[in-house]
């Protein structure tokens, strides 16, 4: 098979690619190659026709194909080398990629590999929802493909299961279209996707978000008739007798993401179970020596202009590899305790500066996030608010880590 | 123009039977109400081609169960349909259950079914160690193949035989003549002068429409969830509980498929209307405590898709006790083909059943054989099977191959088209799905069902009308952005 040797191979031409390969070409490494399975780079955003996007780093409110090609240029000026149209089938742990494309199966040897694959929907089937199997079942992600990269509306009445950014920004979409969107059904007391998203794409419109609620039924031989909702208990089951029909043509499904670690998987790489994302230490090194990772890969992000920072923050370690073969370990564990959905990077060094993402798993108001090491507290941060859909950031200082075996974060109550 | 025979129905059993025929010289047409192949039963089922213990000693579904198992290999080689005989373990959770293990080896024995063996505990353990039981009886001829493949296989091959097949056909007037049988259906008229009745759970309604009202069948659904392929391997073989006594079903088994996922299922219920397929919550979770029961180790977030098939039983909730397979010419209606009750081991049994229904109809109907009758139908392996030796010379030599648009199940873009023009019907996306696998791996179409929409619309130029998930009236696309609008 041909064989390509690079320093730098990175998988995924999304967001958390190119801000990676931007931030090392522009550093100077040389040597480095982006495969990307679509036949354009930019990842998800290319569908991401609203806007919001580059709030945080270029402050101002940029489309997704904006932002993105933000960066496309950036790659494009320092000549970084793209293969389009070609998909990943394998990564082995000693990192040799095996790509296919049109006409050709390569063999591509890297030094470093970055895993950018982003994430996919959960879908009905994930869910487990009973009923019929008509058409008009999709994820949110896959009509927004269908509406903005195609022009093709997949229904004109449609309920929205979950309450995620994309199914929320899916509701605006289709209304603005001259659809109905009846209703968005949420299991959970509170929306799982953005404040702002919830007050411009439902309230805005009118558009009823049903919390506590779930679709326990779908109807209809063809083609979606409608669908049943019911209000759902505390233990996440639906109550019986509080079951309601909507007559629809649609069911979006917005019901989460989750991660693409399939070739992680494949070359050994560690998950953490509750990020689904590999176990990464602060360089973003996975538990595979010269296997890096940024972006929804790892854990999926609410912004796009927190995957940028992180792809940056990333690059110093992969530059760091390059230049000494290896990463110093990273001997501090780090876990999530009460409160907290997860905490990353899930292991540190001690010997710099660390910035922590983390996820609540409950909102609040005037919460602390306290780090603590066998009980005592190292720092404590406090936040006016806290929700689950909004990650949350924090920095430790080297001198923290002092004398530090074991990191502890959680939610004081 | 007049046929010689028409077979109402292409399921496993239409499609063995045309095959069958195609070897003479007849002049042979299925007609079928859906859009494909394989839309019944035989598109809905654990894919086991069953050993033949289970079922009374002297009967149809004994003889041809067993005959089935013994000629699959060759046969499935021949069609080049995927087959694996990774075999069968019955696992007995106590002494009682030990002891009707050996009852079933005494019936499979009787049967003629080789190499069945009670094992210990010790044993069990060490063929399966995630699953839990006392003792099981080991049956290495059972396996599994793609009840899709295998039947499309057999229609392709009678096709390529000179069969003819009309899909979108309801059959819903059958008139006996002097000289044969009008065939009404929903779209045109058609003679012949044998009718061979294959409809499934149908079968007692077309029997009906000939003035036969000797059959009755109840519709019975199991219901199945399938398992990532990221758990294919908790299991190597098929796990199935001792079945009760008198039950519809054989228990609500684990069955590893011939791709490489795993199936819990299925459930048996009786129900009314026996086109309802629907999946229910009550017995998703029965599914999973049961199948727990035997694997404790079952992963909870695991499952991808749920389904459900229809058993066409001869027997009611009520009645009980068993009914065997009817497949006979009409004692009233000369000419007229039954085969009726045709539930599991129907997959296994189809191709000795249909050689036993031509021998049947060669009684009152001869033809001589074709000389030019292909037996074999030359298939490429998936891509996604091939070694990385083979993948690459496949790429070399068609270029396409090297493109992949179903990731979860490594379709490539050659493959696609392959299936959009091999289709017998519209080419649906349910059609791509059980020809390619597109779209149904763990993200359910999520990547490519975009990719797959665009080259139908673009490529094939299907209009809207034809952008179907499985039936006409399935339609997969409303109207075009700002239609709504204008
Ligand atoms: C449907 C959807 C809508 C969203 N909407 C918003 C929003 O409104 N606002 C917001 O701020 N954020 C939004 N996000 C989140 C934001 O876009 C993501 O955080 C960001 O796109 C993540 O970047 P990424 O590079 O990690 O992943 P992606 O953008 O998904 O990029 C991953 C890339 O890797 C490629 N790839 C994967 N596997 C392979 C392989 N084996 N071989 C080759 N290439 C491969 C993919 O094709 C893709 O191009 C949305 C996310 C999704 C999924
Ligand atoms: C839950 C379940 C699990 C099973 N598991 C196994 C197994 O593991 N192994 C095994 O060997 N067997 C198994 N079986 C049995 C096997 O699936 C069936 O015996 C077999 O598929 C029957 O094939 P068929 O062609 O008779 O019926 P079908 O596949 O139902 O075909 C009948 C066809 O007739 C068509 N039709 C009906 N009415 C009309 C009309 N009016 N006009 C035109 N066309 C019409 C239908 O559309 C359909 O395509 C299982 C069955 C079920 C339900």
């Amino acid at each position: 098979m041909k064989e390509k040797k690079v320093d730098v191979a990175i998988i995924g031409g999304g967001p958390a690619g190119l801000a990676a390969a931007a931030k090392l070409a522009g550093d100077g490494i040389g040597n480095i190659l982006i495969i990307e399975r679509n036949e354009w780079l930019g990842g998800i955003l290319e569908q991401c026709i609203h806007d919001g996007f580059g709030l945080e780093i270029f402050k101002k409110s940029l489309t997704g194909p904006e932002y993105a090609d933000y960066y496309i240029r950036k790659v494009k000026k320092l000549r970084v080398p793209c293969l389009l149209s070609s998909m990943v089938i394998n990564l082995s742990r000693d990192r040799v990629l095996t790509v296919a494309r049109k006409g050709e199966l390569l063999a591509v040897r890297a030094k470093a590999v970055i895993l950018a694959m982003g994430c996919r929907e959960r879908t009905r089937g994930a869910l487990c929802i009973p009923g019929t199997r008509p058409s008009g079942i999709y994820t949110a992600g896959v009509a927004q493909n269908l509406i903005n990269l195609k022009n093709w509306m997949v229904g004109k009445r449609l309920v929205i299961l979950g309450s995620g950014d994309i199914g929320l920004i899916m509701a605006r979409r289709f209304t603005l279209e001259g659809a109905k969107v009846l209703a968005v059904v949420e299991k959970l007391p509170f929306a799982s996707g953005l404040e702002r998203n919830v007050v411009q794409c439902l309230n805005d419109f009118g558009i009823p978000l049903l919390l506590e609620r779930t679709v326990v039924d779908v109807h209809g031989r063809a083609r979606v008739s409608s669908v049943t909702i019911a209000k759902v208990g505390p233990c996440g089951r639906p109550i019986r007798g509080t079951e309601r029909k909507i007559a629809c043509d649609t069911l979006l499904i917005s019901a989460g993401l989750i991660p693409e670690n399939e070739l992680s998987r494949g070359a050994g790489v560690i998950l953490d179970e509750r990020t689904v994302g590999p176990l990464v230490n602060e360089f973003y090194e996975t538990s595979a020596k010269g296997i890096f990772t940024c972006g929804n890969v790892l854990h999926v992000h609410d912004i796009v202009d927190w995957v940028s920072f992180e792809a940056e923050r990333l690059a110093f370690g992969v530059k760091e590899y390059l230049k000494k073969g290896c990463i110093a370990p990273s001997k501090i564990d780090v876990k999530a305790g009460g409160g907290l959905k997860y905490v990353l990077p899930q292991r540190v060094s001690g010997a710099r500066t660390v910035e922590f993402a983390m996820r609540v798993d409950q909102p609040g108001r005037n919460r602390a996030v306290v780090f603590r090491d066998n009980g005592r507290i190292i720092r404590r941060f406090t936040f006016n608010r806290v929700s689950p859909p909004e990650m949350i950031r924090a920095k430790l200082e080297e001198s923290d880590f002092k004398g530090i075996k074991m990191l502890s974060v959680d939610i004081e109550r | 123009m007049k046929y010689d025979i028409i077979i109402i129905g292409a399921g496993v059993v239409g499609s063995a039977v045309a095959r069958e025929l195609s070897r003479y010289k007849f002049r042979v047409l299925v007609l079928e109400k859906e859009n494909d192949v394989a839309y019944g039963s035989s598109g809905a089922n654990s894919g086991v081609i069953h050993a033949g213990f289970n079922v009374p000693p002297g009967s149809l579904k004994a003889k041809f169960n067993v005959e089935g198992n013994r000629i699959f290999p060759r046969l499935a080689r021949e069609l080049s349909v995927p087959f694996k005989r990774i075999g069968k373990l019955v696992v007995a959770r106590n002494k009682t259950e030990r002891s009707r293990l050996e009852e079933l080896k005494d019936i499979g024995v009787k049967n003629g079914v080789p190499g069945l063996r009670v094992i210990g505990k010790k044993e069990l353990r060490r063929l399966e160690p995630r699953i839990e039981g006392e003792a099981a009886l080991y049956v290495p001829s059972a396996g599994v193949t793609s009840p899709f493949l295998f039947t499309i296989a057999l229609a392709e091959c009678a096709r390529e035989n000179g069969i003819k097949f009309r899909f979108g056909e309801k059959v819903i007037g059958i008139k006996k003549t002097q000289c044969g049988f009008i065939v009404r259906t929903s779209a045109g008229l058609f003679r012949s002068q044998v009718v061979v009745n294959s409809a499934g759970i149908c079968a007692d309604e077309i029997a009906r429409m000939a003035g036969i009202n000797r059959y009755r069948l109840y519709p019975n659904r199991g219901e199945y969830l399938i398992l990532d392929k990221r758990f294919g391997n908790l299991v190597g073989r098929m796990i199935y509980p001792v079945p009760l006594k008198g039950a519809p079903g054989l228990g609500i088994h684990i069955t590893p498929t011939v791709d490489g996922n795993i199936l819990l299922g299925p459930s048996d219920a009786f129900i009314k209307d026996r086109s309802d397929t629907r999946t229910t919550a009550s017995v998703f979770s029965r599914l999973i405590k049961e199948a727990e029961e035997m694997l404790p180790s079952l992963p909870r977030e695991a499952f991808i898709q749920g389904y459900a098939g229809i058993r066409p039983k001869r027997v009611s909730a009520r009645m009980k006790g068993f009914r065997d397979y009817v497949i006979e010419e009409d004692p009233k209606v000369s000419g007229f083909f039954n085969l009726t009750g045709i539930e599991s081991p129907g997959l296994t049994a189809a191709p000795a059943i249909a050689k036993y229904v031509t021998s049947l109809i060669l009684k009152s109907l001869s033809a001589g054989k074709k000389a030019a009758f292909k037996a074999a139908l030359k298939k490429e392996t998936r891509f996604a099977e091939l070694s990385l030796r083979d993948k690459k010379r496949r790429i070399r030599k068609l270029p396409r191959c090297g493109e992949i648009v179903c990731r979860c199940e490594q379709v490539t873009k050659e493959e696609l088209r392959d299936a959009v023009k091999g289709a017998f019907g519209i080419p649906s996306l349910a059609a791509i799905k059980i020809r390619t696998r597109a779209m149904t791996g763990r993200c359910q179409g999520g990547f490519c069902s975009p990719k797959i929409i665009e080259m139908l619309d673009k490529e094939f130029g299907l209009n809207k009308e034809n952008l179907i998930l499985k039936t006409k009236e399935s339609y997969l696309l409303a109207c075009r952005t700002k239609d709504l609008r204008r």
